[in-house]
């Protein structure tokens, strides 16, 4: 069995002095694609943003490890640079700086980081139009401000376009299919199966099977009131779509993801 | 959670430039009187027209009151508590660079402006202005030979007074305002350039300004008149050593372009900012004005405003000529408690004049940012354009931009655009970029850059990245 990329053991979080995540353990390994569902305001964006060192965003008790090491001494850049990639649920807008500007500065940062050269300019817009092809990108949306007026659709797929470019271990991605019209969650889909690989996992947030259609993932967690309440195959999404979360509710609702995990 | 360096906690500033030098100086008791400006003119032994336009100035500035307009707070100065002279002591001018006090030579040289025969900066002719004095100027005698003078103001009044006399406060008379009275009255040297008729000068002329004594006020005075078909390209650059109290620096520029001659003027303000907490730092309050007079004639200002606690400033274009271009780019930067209020006014006198302005305002911390400008375009001037962009950024959310544009159009053949923005950058991009891998001083740089980008092209190439550095240091330590 492959090391695990990310592992969270009792994870407390709180946001504003509110406790959000209460004792939430998870363990992904290299190769394994991972859904997490649940209903809103459940925790789901906070658990990604713990992960990605959001500033306001604390974990009072419990223990994240990536790749081995305590993520949560990392700062975010150094997390990102480490391989740790988060597409936004809601993807910030930078005037003053063309997509194309922050890719080649993000992409470089993270190269050197891992001992690559530097990319000149030549060899980034080669790989530029390459990616944006993938993901079915046109130019002038790469000369524009990040996300500064972008649509909520093209909003999403630039977070997917990136990802794409910054050749992540860990994507975690927020409700990255909320919003998208189904031409445009076929594309993104295509963007994620492509950068399934080995060495890489996935942790996708979702409120919808839909997409697990198009990505099918290893293991579907469900997460209700700060911590995940039941694991289980593909499967648990369908049952999740058509019952709802009710049913986890109460007192015998399963605790912990070991029981369904292998 | 993620501790370090989040946009609130970049602590750090440092202003590298903020060391003194030891040397000895002659200096006037401060205070301002009529005395002291005998003293001045005495001490540079002027012709007797210099010491009565000073007087006269002097008389009419006693008579006027500080403005209270712009959009800037600082308590009230005691101008008898000034320095209004002070230079360097030496037995006489030196006659030559090799004459040059060595501390004073490296005192530019740490400045990274050498001014030593054998490592003068390439392509860049320098005037060293030291407190109240011009120390040296570099390349003087290869300009020459083009009929170019490039001299300290001081010595022009001496070796060209006819010049200095037809053309001295032509643009910005002596009553124009309280700070340009002020500086007519006591201004102790600066920079004069002549470029005649037909004469392209071969390479960038450039005045650095330096105050270094404590207490003292740096009242310079530049001059730069292109004759017809002429052009030339001036830099200036300023520096002060970090102290506790507020330094006044009330300069004066005056630039004439004749017909067809084109001058370009771009500074790159790094006058002490002051501390963290607003304490120390230089009143920047100058007066800078250009007249393209002939037809054809082209006047552009570029500034990078980075320094002073405050800044006041407004170089402005009066287009006379028939066709004459004026333009006016700008970056002003406020971190911390700095406080600018900048910008530019644009007359058009001349038929078919066209005048651009692009201003750049970028605050940071609890920084204010004014931009102020008027676009007036008379009734006879017919056929005239203007373009006016206006961009501010925010850097936080304790700062502040305000912009005050006035628009004059008086025939129906002209016309003006303006365009206007304000984004704010917090704590949000600043995550965005880090998750992306970048740092959040890379990031506020790279943003800040993009944003400053059609005003730094505007400069010389070795100019534009000195100016980006300074922006990126600036901004260390103010984010949030
Ligand atoms: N910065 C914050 N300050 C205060 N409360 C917060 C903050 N961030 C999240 N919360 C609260 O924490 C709870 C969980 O929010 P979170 O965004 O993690 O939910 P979610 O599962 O992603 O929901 P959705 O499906 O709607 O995206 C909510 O009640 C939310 O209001
Ligand atoms: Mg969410």
């Amino acid at each position: 069995m492959p090391d695990p990329i990310l592992e969270i053991r009792e994870l407390h979080a709180s946001a504003a002095g509110k406790e959000i995540l209460r004792g939430m353990n998870l363990t992904i390994r290299a190769g394994e694609v991972h859904a997490i569902m649940g209903p809103n305001a459940s925790g789901k964006s906070t658990l990604a943003y713990v992960l990605a060192g959001r500033e306001g965003y604390e974990a009072t008790a419990g223990t994240i490890r990536y790749e081995g090491k305590n993520l949560l001494i990392m700062p975010p850049e150094a997390r990102a640079r480490e391989g740790l990639f988060l597409a936004f649920q809601y993807p910030i807008e930078i005037p003053g700086m063309t997509t194309m500007q922050f890719l080649k500065a993000a992409l470089n940062t993270i190269r050197k980081h891992r001992g690559l050269e530097e990319l000149d300019a030549i060899d980034f817009l080669a790989l530029v139009k390459e990616r944006a092809q993938l993901l079915d990108v046109d130019a002038d949306f790469l000369n524009r401000p990040v996300n500064a007026g972008f649509s909520g659709g093209e909003k999403k797929r630039n977070e997917i376009l990136q990802m794409a470019f910054l050749d992540p271990k860990l994507a975690i991605l927020d409700e990255t299919d909320s919003g998208l019209d189904i031409d445009a969650l076929k594309i993104v889909a295509g963007g994620v199966n492509a950068l399934r690989g080995q060495d890489r996992a996935m942790l996708l947030i979702t409120h919808y099977q839909r997409l697990l259609n198009f990505v099918v993932p290893d293991y579907v967690h469900v997460l209700l009131n700060g911590r995940i309440v039941q694991s289980g195959g593909k499967e648990l999404a369908l049952t999740v779509e058509e019952r709802g979360y009710g049913w986890l509710e109460g007192p015998d609702a399963r605790t912990s993801e070991e029981k369904a995990a292998p | 959670m993620a501790e370090g360096n989040g946009i609130r906690d970049l602590a750090r500033y440092e202003y590298k430039y903020g060391f003194t030098t030891e040397i000895e100086a002659e200096a006037a008791p401060p205070g301002l009187n009529e005395d002291i400006i005998r003293l001045i003119s005495a001490k540079k032994n002027e012709p007797s027209f210099m010491l009565e336009w000073r007087l006269k100035a002097y008389r009419h500035w006693l008579t006027m009151k500080e403005p209270q307009w712009a959009n800037v707070h600082y308590l009230p100065i005691d101008y008898q508590a000034i320095v209004y002279y002070s230079a360097p002591k030496t037995e006489r001018r030196p006659k030559s660079l090799a004459e040059v006090d060595p501390l004073l030579l490296a005192t530019y040289g740490k400045l990274g402006i050498p001014l030593s025969e054998q490592e003068v900066l390439a392509g860049v002719a320098v005037d060293a202005v030291f407190d109240s004095v011009s120390v040296a100027t570099t390349y003087k005698e290869h300009l020459a030979k083009l009929g170019i003078i490039f001299c300290a103001f001081s010595e022009a009044v001496q070796n060209h007074p006819e010049l200095v006399q037809k053309y001295l406060g032509t643009v910005v008379p002596d009553s124009d305002n309280f700070f340009a009275a002020l500086n007519s009255a006591v201004f102790s040297d600066g920079s004069f350039c002549y470029i005649p008729k037909g004469v392209r000068c071969p390479m960038e002329l450039s005045t650095y300004f330096r105050i270094n004594a404590p207490f003292i006020g740096q009242f310079e005075r530049t001059l730069i008149i292109a004759e017809e078909g002429s052009y030339v390209s001036y830099l200036e650059g300023c520096t002060a050593p970090m102290r506790a109290e507020h330094q006044l620096h009330a300069a004066v520029v005056e630039l004439i372009a004749l017909d067809r001659a084109q001058i370009k003027y771009a500074t790159v303000q790094n006058w002490y900012p002051g501390d963290s907490e607003g304490q120390g730092g230089i009143y920047n309050f100058v007066t800078k004005r250009g007249i393209c007079a002939g037809v054809d004639s082209r006047i552009s200002w570029t500034q990078v405003e980075v320094g002073s606690a405050i800044t006041w400033k407004y170089p402005s274009v009066v287009l006379r000529g028939d066709n004459s271009i004026g333009e006016f780019y700008s970056v002003a930067l406020t971190a911390h408690r700095q406080q600018a209020d900048t910008g530019t006014k644009m007359i058009h006198l001349g038929r078919n004049t066209k005048s651009t302005i692009v201003s750049k305002g970028i605050s940071a911390g609890y920084a204010q940012n004014t931009y102020r400008g008027l676009v007036k375009i008379l009734k006879k001037a017919t056929g005239c354009r203007n373009y006016t962009q206006c961009h501010s950024l925010l850097l936080g959310d304790r700062c502040g931009a305000h912009t005050f544009p006035s628009i004059e159009v008086q025939n129906a053949s002209s016309r003006v655009e303006h365009e206007a923005s304000t984004t704010k950058i917090g704590e949000d991009q600043i995550f965005y970029c880090r998750q992306r891998g970048l740092s959040a001083e890379d990031a506020v740089s790279l943003i800040v850059n993009g944003f400053c980008h059609e005003v730094f092209r505007e400069l010389p190439m070795e100019f534009a990245v000195e100016a980006q550095k300074l922006l990126n240091v600036r901004l260390e330590g103010t984010v949030g």
